[in-house]
């Protein structure tokens, strides 16, 4: 199936296109249904609403560095709903509405960006989800790993791994790609392309025409899909799932979509690119498309999409209501997980550091 | 009971362990057909296929960075360095990742794997073949360090690092690798990560080394007996979490202390301990705590490497100067 997708043919796959219409003359892919389509629509939903609350939660200085992932939801979504609820997941960090429909509390996410370790407890059998990574593609060999365990553990369970297109050029982004395919372990890895590395344009990356042709390099197959649109993503994601299982080994899959907000809300874009490119793609929105689409299906109407919006908008603020009243670590929990037990050195700090903090000696 | 070198006491106790252990990969450069530049993975493919011992592409930092995986999902990775020397491309992985999984994760994953290298100089070879650079890696929070010195504490300490909860960075020191043959049981057995070992006991200095330059501190104990000083001498063995309580107990007794590496000095193993018998000891010395290592330049190739190197003289001639000190 991949084949008649081969990027190095300038091909891309789109199932949805900008204006909710589906191409119905493709039929070799895996559709969602319109249950799916609709469950897709409110997590992408789900996850916008998150990411203006959190830029405007940092605007009031309640929330320090947030990286928004305006309009890149559907790829993070509809991979994720291509794949099972055991699979594994390693993320890069623009991943939000994945981690949501994985089931991670929104409260542990915003945890994570108040600074607090404790949101990255990700209890292995109920999430099966790697913390996010910040050292840019680092986490991909992360997801070899895992794939090689699976293969060795015969469960039968896939690895998806994030990275994004200014990850392509980082040394570990292509050793996993070249482990991966050498060891022929059931991996995905998905390239969330919005076009940027901070202020760094995609094609300053790199001489290739599309990432995904990177992965023939390497000895699989690699799909560029329209990533805003979620059935495409979907379909990728699917194929590639199946393909694993199959034990056919890995696929890169390049979601070529881009980022409507700031790199983070330390950023200011308007340094790097134009209004009249993001206004473009404010056109090819994801959320839009899929409004478009269930309306015309009767599948929903303005006011389920209000409806929809206020009941998110009450969750996230209690969610984040308990990730900002969360106790304050304590000397002993800085200490705690350095290691299984504390060794005698780091007792002996520990309890300097408690004197030191009192102010008194002895 | 079977007398092995340090290299045969490796390979024996990855192989034991191995069969005790199901979840044990070990993989790297040329350790699978080969096992190993050095020999000490031969055998284990063998035994255990290429499933659990195997030649992986050639590249450290996926070493690692695919251990972090393996390791989360619950196996045991004991990966190799073939040179400590070729380490560095897979530094991020370990600083970033290896290290710190337990601690960000808030214990709900872990890296515990065992990475091995061989570490030192004096076997005449190549540049980047001969480096002890473990204070870099004893300088990262969330890793263990451990070094051996003889053939049954390597055993012992590589069965304990493949049993230890936590990641252990093993340096082997491939000058000794071949060089002593010891009486070592055939069953697994483990020596504690983090204990320090008084290898001779002593009233007038306490002499602190470990690895490869063991071999040297144990000549200068010897022949310093002769002459009437008795020296108390301890392998360090665990290079980080560092001993303290041994070592703060020996200077009290002692009153002297020296250290002895190989390596660069400066921000190295030799200041750290100094420091710590400062700290602890400053009223119980006879003579200011002193370190002996290797000079902060580029390791020579080997045409000049006996200028880098510690002999057995050099640290006779420095512990004379210490008992000698008059303030
Ligand atoms: C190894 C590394 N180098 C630099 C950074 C700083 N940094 C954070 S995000 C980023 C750009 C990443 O671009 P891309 O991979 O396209 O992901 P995006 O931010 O667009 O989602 C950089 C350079 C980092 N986190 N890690
Ligand atoms: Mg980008």
């Amino acid at each position: 199936m991949f084949e008649s997708y081969d990027p190095r043919q300038g091909k891309r796959l789109q199932i949805m296109d900008e204006t909710g219409n589906i191409n119905v003359s493709i039929k070799d892919v895996p559709l969602m249904s319109d249950s799916e389509i609709l469950i897709a629509y409110q997590f992408i939903l789900k996850a916008r609403v998150a990411d203006e609350w959190s830029v405007s939660l940092n605007r009031q200085g309640r929330l320090p560095t947030y990286p928004p992932g305006k309009g890149q939801e559907a790829n993070s979504v509809g991979s994720l709903m291509a794949m099972h609820k055991e699979d594994w997941f390693v993320p890069a960090f623009r991943e939000l509405g994945g981690m949501l429909y994985r089931g991670i509390p929104l409260s542990k996410v915003y945890q994570i960006w108040l600074g607090n370790e404790r949101g990255s407890h990700f209890e292995i059998e109920k999430y099966h989800t790697f913390p996010i990574s910040v050292p840019i593609a680092s986490q991909c060999l992360h997801a070899v790993g895992a794939a090689y365990a699976n293969q060795y553990l015969k469960n039968n369970r896939i690895t998806i791994c994030f990275v994004g297109d200014g990850g392509t050029s980082e040394g570990d982004f292509l050793e996993a790609l070249n482990f991966a395919g050498a060891w022929n372990v059931p991996v995905i890895f998905y390239i969330q392309n919005n076009q940027w590395a901070i202020s760094v344009p995609r094609k300053i990356q790199t001489r290739s025409t599309t990432l995904a042709e990177k992965a023939f390099a390497f000895g699989f197959s690699g799909i560029q899909v329209d990533g805003n649109d979620v059935l495409s993503v979907f379909a990728a994601t699917k194929m590639a799932h199946e393909k694993a299982q199959n034990n056919q080994g890995p696929t890169l899959i390049e979601g070529y979509t881009y980022r409507l907000g700031a790199h983070t809300t330390a950023d200011d874009p308007t340094i790097y690119r134009k209004q009249e490119e993001v206004d473009q793609w404010i056109n090819k929105d994801p959320l839009l498309r899929l409004e478009k689409y269930l309306q015309k299906k009767n599948l929903i109407d303005g006011l389920a999409i209000n409806r929809l919006k206020d009941e998110y908008k009450k969750e996230i603020m209690q969610e984040f209501e308990i990730a900002e009243q969360t106790p304050p670590h304590t000397v002993e929990e800085i200490f705690a997980w350095q290691f299984k037990q504390l060794p005698e050195d780091l007792k002996e700090q520990m309890s300097n550091l408690n004197i030191r903090l009192k102010g008194s000696v002895g | 009971m079977k007398a092995l070198t340090l290299v045969q006491a490796v390979n024996d106790a990855l192989l034991v362990e191995m069969r005790l252990n199901p979840n044990i990969i070990v993989y790297g450069e040329d350790v699978g057909v080969e096992g190993g530049v050095f020999r000490a993975t031969t055998g284990l493919q063998k035994e255990f296929g290429d499933k659990r011992c195997f030649d992986s592409p050639l590249a450290e930092s996926a070493l690692a960075g695919t251990a972090v995986g393996m390791s989360v999902l619950g196996l045991k990775p004991v990966i190799e360095m073939q040179f400590s020397g070729f380490a560095w491309p897979a530094f991020n992985q370990i600083i970033s990742h290896v290290a710190r999984f337990r601690n960000r994760t808030r214990g709900a994953m872990t890296t515990d794997m065992v990475i091995r290298m061989p570490y030192g100089g004096g076997i005449r070879a190549l540049e980047h073949h001969s480096e002890s650079m473990e204070a870099i890696w004893a300088h990262i929070p969330g890793i263990k360090v451990v070094i051996p010195s003889n053939p049954y504490d390597a055993k012992g300490l590589l069965i304990a690092a493949m049993r230890h909860a936590d990641p252990v960075i093993f340096m082997e020191p491939k000058r000794l690798y071949r060089s002593i043959k010891q009486e070592v049981p055939d069953d697994a057995y483990t020596i504690e990560i983090g204990k320090a070992k008084i290898v001779t006991a002593g009233s007038d200095l306490t002499l602190l080394s470990y690895g490869a330059q063991m071999k040297e501190a144990v000549e200068a104990t010897f022949q310093l007996k002769t002459r009437g000083i008795s020296v108390e001498l301890i392998d360090l063995r665990t290079i980080s979490p560092i001993d303290k309580k041994t070592i703060i107990a020996s200077v009290k007794k002692t009153g002297r202390f020296l250290v002895v590496h190989e390596g660069p000095q400066s921000y190295g193993i030799g200041g750290e301990l100094v420091s710590t018998v400062t700290e602890n000891c400053f009223t119980d010395l006879f003579a200011p705590p002193a370190r002996m290592s290797s000079p902060d330049i580029t390791p020579p190739l080997p045409r000049g490497e006996r200028l880098y190197l510690i002999s057995t003289d050099m640290i006779v001639n420095k512990i004379m100067e210490l008992i000698n000190y008059r303030p």
